[in-house]
């Protein structure tokens, strides 16, 4: 019984081959406004592949994503302008990459990382990029007197606070996160965890998160989908797959972990 | 009377698929009813299934059979049967679920720990924190705690706080699994008032209670659990 409003994001059927290899394999979900769906399962199990197919970075070789944009409605995002699509990029949805200087601008300032998204929607007066860019800063608690500073000078949690303040600035509605947590120290990651969740919470994003570690799934996902060597083996209620969970290998998994 | 939560057929086999495949059956046809102001106590030895049917019906743990309907905004939902997002919607307005173990978050404050299923409601937040210390003050955590993380408190805290998470919303179906252990007589007390006066306001509730003196206080009617053998 799906509920009545409809999804943000569609994804049936989802293929990617890398020649004859598969990446992911019929991979199909919904997810709605302000739900944020966790993917796991172990090193190249094909979530990375997925995530990059659903958030318009890498054409699959088959299935679609449909996405429901503001104006017109559902949309195959393979099949919408480029224009179209890149400006879907840059306003309504975020991506969060494993190592953030990979989503950041490592020659300008952290400033400018947050204002250079504003920009490109079209922002031009320099005190609101600045006071918004500031506002940012504050919200991933980073001293604001840090903005003229350039992102190589902080360190690795703070560089992962930046670029999720660059991806939240043009208040997207939904966020792709690949590892969010992933190369931080366990101290620095339960502060992370702790603000991802708080801003997800409050802005109602829709968000999905690949991750191989449950105890993060279970701190920020509603749903989970248990991915093994590019299919998903398992799908349901975070705390269902977590607690119950009846695929032979998502019972390996949770039953790998010390403490899930 | 109508039934809040009515339960039928429910069976449950957990497969250890990497254990050889072992089979273990714990319900196999489970029936119950429980209507507003009943407090129902769930009675058997351990491993019969008592946490197993909380969980169920909580939606925690996947039915392999039966219905589980739970009355929820003037209908009702199965909770056997409910997509994630209608389960989620019966857990934030209807069903409140003290399970044995509090999941503590990482540098989230008790208070707000506590506050968060009314935030998740929609309260306003300053509403919701202090609704939350009261109900920590009757819990017996002081004041100085409520600021804390409960990562570092006495497991009995850490309960008490488990306590006050679920009945700090006023949820119509409450489902309590063991509420009083590791706690002292003095908040023994404190819980059992909490729950009579669930059960009072008009709270249908299952629980187990292995305390005879918390089951005889609280309870309205006792069902005991038989062994699940497989019809076979």
């Amino acid at each position: 019984m799906p509920p009545g409003a409809p999804p943000l994001l569609s994804a049936r059927g989802v293929t990617k081959f890398y020649d004859a290899i598969p990446g992911c394999r019929d991979v199909s979900f919904d997810i709605w406004p302000g739900e944020v769906l966790g993917i796991v399962g172990e090193s190249g199990s094909g979530k990375t592949t997925m995530l990059n197919c659903i958030s318009a970075r890498l054409e699959p070789t088959s299935g679609t994503v449909e996405y429901a944009t503001r104006h017109d409605g559902p949309a195959d995002i393979y099949r919408m302008s480029e224009p179209v699509r890149r400006l879907l990029m840059r306003t309504d949805w975020g991506f969060v990459h494993q190592n953030p200087q990979e989503g950041l601008r490592m020659g300008v300032s952290a400033g400018a990382n947050i204002g250079e998204r504003l920009m490109a929607v079209g922002a031009r007066h320099y005190g609101n990029i600045r006071e918004a860019a500031a506002d940012w800063l504050d919200k991933v608690e980073m001293d604001t007197g840090r903005m003229d500073d350039l992102p190589f000078t902080f360190s690795g949690g703070m560089q992962q606070r930046l670029q999720i303040a660059r991806n939240l600035v043009t208040a997207p509605r939904i966020v792709f996160m690949d590892e969010p947590t992933g190369g931080l120290d366990v101290s620095v990651q339960a502060r992370l965890l702790d603000l991802l969740r708080g801003l997800v919470a409050d802005l109602g994003l829709a968000a999905v998160i690949v991750t191989h570690d449950l105890a993060v799934a279970r701190l920020l996902s509603h749903r989970l989908l248990v991915m093994r060597r590019g299919k998903v083996v398992e799908s349901g209620l975070t705390d269902q797959v977590l607690d119950d969970p009846e695929h032979p290998y998502s019972q390996l998994l949770v039953s790998s972990v010390l403490h899930p | 009377m109508t039934a809040m939560v009515e339960v039928e057929g429910l069976a449950k086999t957990f497969t250890l698929h990497n254990q050889g495949g072992v089979r273990l059956p714990v319900l196999a046809g489970f029936d119950l009813a429980v209507a507003a102001g009943e407090c129902v106590a769930l009675h058997g030895p351990s491993g019969i299934g008592k946490s197993t049917v909380l969980r169920c019906i909580y939606g925690n743990y996947r039915a392999d059979r039966g219905r589980i309907l739970v009355r929820h905004g003037g209908g009702s939902v199965d909770m056997a049967a409910a997509h994630p997002r209608g389960i989620l919607a019966v857990r934030r307005e209807t069903l409140g679920h003290v399970s044995q173990f509090l999941r503590v978050i990482p540098r989230v404050a008790a208070e707000d720990a506590v506050a968060e299923p009314l935030r998740l409601r929609g309260t306003d937040p300053q509403e919701a924190r202090q609704a939350a210390r009261a109900m920590l003050r009757r819990l017996n955590i002081p004041a100085a705690l409520h600021r804390l993380a409960p990562a570092t408190f006495s497991g009995g805290e850490q309960q008490r706080v488990n306590l006050a998470r679920v009945f700090v919303a006023d949820y119509p179906v409450l489902l309590l699994d063991e509420p009083t252990a590791s706690l002292d007589r003095e908040n023994r007390e404190a819980a059992i008032a909490l729950i009579r006066e669930a059960a009072g306001r008009g709270a249908a509730i299952v629980g187990i209670f292995h305390d005879a003196e918390v089951r005889a206080a609280v309870a309205t009617r006792t069902v005991p659990l038989t062994a699940a053998r497989e019809a076979a």
